[in-house]
């Protein structure tokens, strides 16, 4: 399939999408495109009809209650990191949508596209992991709704079925005293991906321990990893050496890396005890801080 | 001009050193500028290149009789469809040429020499058709077992990549067929009395990857041969007359029939003088009767055309307790990819020159392997041998306990010193360079933890070449002034300068223009570091002529004699008792042109033999990440001699330019092959040079010595500031970590990997 024959259709609701998609097998959603028009360009060849959801309201709107956000799969990641609520709840995700490719990249690049696209290193995915986000998926057959951590199945698989997308996140509102943060290690300050990524969130008892605590890997797996070892490891701690210590050596065993071109396997085991010490710092500070 | 002519020292500009805003500027931030990849013609066809899937095979046959076939497909082309230009090494300029093995990096004959290697390409209606056409031509391939390190290539049994290849060189060769193409050797005194006689011996093994020159702007081309059998090639390039020339005996067209109009450039440093797709398009037009065009992609640039070479370096200095160098070794080993022709040469003539040791002995070795064929790449080899050189100059300094700027300065060639490839230097700046860069307040300031600072020094020689300009008077007094140098530093800009501060007008007055092959007369490419120096003389010669002509009408109106009429800052004035006369200006006699003899138009040309080296010294403050390896350049400093500075923007573009190429060639770049010879990393996302956040402002001094061989003192600027930042980055990676990194890049793994064993690994 050519651009040449390629058609394009921008429905303006979600069951027009939904009936786009469903009938043509060859099908693909266009939401920011920063990806999907890379890969073609790549030589994976042009989708029979590009369907372009950015006309779709409901696909860019953004709710925020007391119950947490609900916010369209097709907000573009400008627009969230700019989101001064958003980024005062969830500081972590704000950053990780911060980090996704450069200022331009960022004006079109969406979390949908980030997740979809199940890339084990994605930006957003450990991040939005760490807050318990959950995606909202439409289909022929109705809504589903899947926590982010079981929508990937491995690199470059979903659960995904013919005929559905995602169209909305929900995040729950952060409990009190809890906060999050992910960082990421690149050789360069932008435009690259992640050789490993990591997302924590924290909460803190009254007085003022770890209560509970989830600690997310991405780059270092087929897909971002819980690693409830290193969790634990933070949980009734206030960071004292050892438990960072053991939350790091929670995640290197955790870790089970590829050898390639951004990193190797003992590098990436290292850094992703590193940056799951730092992420934790981070994130206990700003939960001391609430 | 002779060295009489020269001013640089005492005369006041009014605007060589100014900064006016760039005559091309406005098209280039509107994006009205038109590069290679914007040109079209009616009937266009769409050319692609098919690229080879071995590092190393023989072409048994190619049948292109189903790509022919393929709707919209209008030529097929494939060796058959270029002259077999035999194989051989003609000396040209300081290096030569081998015109036969440019013809097979273009198109393939024997076989195909590296992953991505040229052996077909097709020309259709549709890109797509195209490449659907190419993907149906069909070769008998004789795989063969490729070389792809160059341990791989001196390997006794080592598969050969050029039967009958004999080792050049006027030193013991290997005999028989080899991979070393050639061998270099400058020696003088008594090398083994050198070391004998040194209280201290540094010395090191080194390793720098291909790294890629990294131009914004890919390679593209668009060709039309006409029934007559002329031919038009527009393309960004380095150097029309070049393109012509090589397009002319490699598509086998006589070079009268050929011209090339160069388009605007998006950076080429060495990597745009050759050719790989110009030669291709013509043979595709000539064969479908069509205009064709050939846009690489950036995955295209990366495997097919030129990187610069990869080494494996030792080197040693030996030294008094004093710091005087009293020995020099090296043995340089150079990948030149597929056919010889590394700058290993000039790595060897570079690598010691900036400093005075009688005992020395420099000996390169120039290896072929199945890797992309290098190409020119800012200041060919310098940086390579630099990065040995200065890296134990910081060794040797802390081993002496001495101030790494004064024992450079204690042992810096001056005036009259010899280099280690022979002549002596003439006026050069390195001393004042190396004082200027002591006396930096960045030298001075105080360092943070996990902080280290580095010096480096490098040096280029400069090239002079042929140059030719034209100067036109308009009947408003204003100048168009016209060369024949592609604009890919600003030159534009500093050409109008001197010509405007030769007529005594206002920059804005001359408009400066780029010509193609047929209305500009010849000029070699703009490389070297050569067009301001070069041309700029051309330029300023043409411009005196056009003056002297201004001061004859001036006389002729006044009836005077030309004696009597002197020229300053855009007037004729009268002297030498017809003072009564006054002034006429520019303006006044360009008026009255056509009355008093006509148009004034002036043309010069220059072959300058020498050019005045260029000395620069960086300081580098890198911050490591203990735990991450992770590096960032927190300061950077070059100092350089520009013995005048044209326009300083540029200048200091040229300085910052080099400095962050070669800060992305010491920390993060390197091409990763994969055990068949592909490039791995064929991209910007993996091959990482550095963007805009990577680095710090870079600061820039300019120093001024003047050079005598140009009539304003002008040296060439723009290869020498990448020269120093290898050995300046990794000595500061010695001074933040307390590790000597031998190996390049330092990313951020081998980083961590050297801090975690004690520096074993590095």
């Amino acid at each position: 399939m050519t651009l040449e024959t390629s058609r394009f259709e921008s429905p303006t609701d979600v069951e027009g999408a939904v009936a786009l998609l469903a009938a043509e097998g060859g099908a693909k959603v266009l939401s920011g495109g920063t990806d999907l028009l890379v890969q073609m360009r790549l030589g994976a060849g042009a989708p029979q009809v590009f369907v372009d959801v950015k006309r779709i309201p409901r696909l860019m709107a953004v709710r925020l209650g007391s119950e947490g956000l609900t916010i369209g799969a097709s907000v573009p990641a400008a627009e969230i990191f700019e989101n001064e609520s958003i980024r005062s709840l969830w500081p972590g995700v704000a950053e990780a949508t911060d980090l996704i490719g450069s200022t331009q990249v960022q004006g079109r690049a969406t979390w949908s596209g980030n997740l979809c696209n199940a890339s084990p290193a994605a930006d957003s995915v450990p991040a939005l992991m760490a807050c318990g986000a959950v995606a909202v998926i439409a289909g022929p057959s109705g809504e589903r709704r899947v926590s982010v951590d079981a929508f990937i199945k491995g690199p470059g698989k979903t659960v995904l079925r013919r005929g559905e997308l995602v169209v909305e996140f929900e995040i729950p509102a952060p409990p009190p005293r809890s906060a999050d943060a992910y960082l990421r290690l690149i050789p360069r300050t932008e435009m690259d991906i992640a050789v490993v990524g990591a997302g924590v969130q924290v909460e803190l008892d009254d007085g003022g321990a770890i209560a509970s605590a989830r600690v997310v890997l991405g780059a270092v797996a087929p897909t971002a990893l819980f690693v409830e070892a290193a969790a634990s490891a933070l949980i009734g701690s206030r960071l004292e050496d050892a438990a960072l210590d053991a939350a790091a050596a929670a995640s290197r065993a955790a870790a089970t890396p590829i050898d390639d071109r951004r990193g190797t396997i003992a590098y990436r085991k290292k850094i992703a005890g590193v940056l799951t010490t730092r992420a934790a710092k981070i994130a206990f500070e700003r939960a001391q801080a609430r | 001009m002779s060295a009489d002519t020269n001013e640089g020292q005492e005369r006041k500009f009014k605007r060589i050193g100014t900064r006016p805003i760039r005559h091309d500027g406005l098209d280039k931030v509107t994006g009205r500028a038109r590069f290679g990849a914007d040109y079209a013609l009616p009937g266009m066809l769409h050319g692609v290149m098919v690229r080879s899937p071995y590092a190393h095979a023989r072409i048994l046959s190619i049948d292109i009789s189903q790509a022919e076939k393929v709707p919209g497909v209008r030529a097929v082309v494939t060796r058959d469809d270029f002259p077999d230009v035999p194989i051989g090494w003609i000396p040209a300029g300081s290096t030569g040429v081998d015109l036969g093995a440019n013809a097979r990096t273009v198109m393939a004959r024997e076989k195909v020499l590296f992953h991505g290697h040229a052996f077909a390409a097709v020309a259709a209606t549709t890109e797509l058709a195209a490449r659907e056409a190419g993907k149906l031509i069909k070769v008998e391939w004789e795989v063969l077992t490729p070389v792809l390190s160059l341990e791989q290539a001196l390997a006794k049994d080592a598969p050969i990549l050029h039967e009958g290849q004999e080792t050049k060189g006027d030193h013991p060769t290997p005999e028989g067929d080899s991979n070393i193409a050639n061998q270099v050797c400058f020696e003088g005194g008594d090398i083994a009395a050198g070391f004998e006689e040194a209280d201290v011996i540094v010395e090191g093994h080194f390793e720098t990857p291909m790294v890629h020159q990294g131009y914004i702007e890919p390679h593209a081309c668009l060709a039309n041969v006409r029934e007559d059998g002329t031919c038009e090639v527009w393309c960004p390039t380095q150097g029309a007359f070049g393109v012509k020339g090589e397009v002319a005996s490699i598509a086998g067209i006589e070079p009268s029939l050929v011209k090339v109009t160069p388009t605007e450039i998006g950076g080429g440093f060495g990597g745009k003088i050759p050719v790989y797709i110009e030669p291709v398009a013509v043979v595709l037009s000539r064969k479908a009767a069509r205009p064709v065009k050939i846009t690489m992609s950036r995955e295209e640039v990366f495997r097919g055309s030129g990187p610069t070479s990869g080494s494996r370096m030792w080197a040693r200095i030996g030294a008094k307790s004093d710091g005087t160098f009293v020995a020099v070794e090296t043995k340089f080993d150079f990948e030149a990819g597929a056919f010889r022709g590394s700058p290993v040469g000039a790595a060897c003539m570079t690598v010691f020159s900036p400093y005075n040791c009688e005992n020395f002995r420099i000996f390169g070795r120039d290896i072929v392997l199945n890797k992309p064929r290098v190409a020119a790449y800012r200041a060919p080899g310098a940086p390579i041998g630099a990065f040995a050189a200065e890296s134990l100059i910081d060794e040797l300094a802390m081993k002496l306990d001495r101030n790494p700027i004064d024992l450079r300065i204690q042992n810096a060639v001056a005036e009259g010193d010899r280099a280690k490839y022979g002549p002596r230097f003439g006026t050069i700046g390195f001393k004042e360079v190396l004082e200027a860069t002591r006396s930096h307040p960045h030298y001075k300031a105080e360092l943070g933890p996990n902080q280290g600072r580095g010096v480096a020094a490098g040096f280029w020689f400069n090239a002079g070449m042929q140059s030719s300009a034209t100067v036109s008077v308009n009947d408003d007094g204003s100048a168009v002034v016209r060369t024949g140098n592609p604009d890919i530093g600003g030159s534009r800009a500093s050409m109008a300068l001197m010509c405007a501060e030769e007529l005594g007008v206002d920059v804005a007055r001359v408009r400066p223009l780029v010509g193609d092959t047929d209305s500009v007369g010849y000029c070699d490419p703009t490389g070297g570091s050569r067009v301001t120096y070069a041309t700029g003389m051309a330029v300023i010669e043409a411009t005196r002529q056009v003056v002297d002509h201004l001061r004859a009408r001036a006389a002729t109106i006044w009836d005077i004699e030309l004696d009597a009429v002197e020229w300053q800052d855009g007037n004729a004035v009268a002297i030498n008792g017809s003072a009564e006369k006054g002034s006429m200006s520019l303006e006044d006699i360009a008026r009255k042109m056509r009355l008093t003899g006509g148009p004034i138009v002036s043309s010069a040309s220059v072959n300058p033999p020498a050019a005045g080296p260029g000395f620069g010294v960086h300081v580098c403050d890198l911050e490591v990440d203990p735990e991450t390896g992770v590096s960032k350049v927190i300061r950077y400093t070059v100092v350089q001699d520009a013995g005048k500075a044209i326009h300083p923007t540029y200048v200091e573009g040229q300085y910052q330019g080099g400095a962050a190429q070669g800060i992305g060639w010491a920390l993060n770049e390197e091409y990763l092959w994969d055990a068949e010879g592909k490039v791995e990393n064929a991209g910007f996302l993996d091959y990482r040079i550095p963007v805009a956040s990577d680095l710090p402002m870079i600061d820039t001094v300019i120093v001024e010595v003047a050079n005598p061989l140009h009539p304003y003192g002008v040296r060439g600027v723009g290869e020498t500031p990448i020269v120093p930042p290898l050995g300046a980055v990794a000595n500061a990676m010695r001074h933040a970590t307390g590790i000597r990194f031998h190996r390049l890049p330092m990313s951020p793994p081998r980083v961590l990997d050297a801090l975690d064993s004690d520096g074993a690994s590095s």
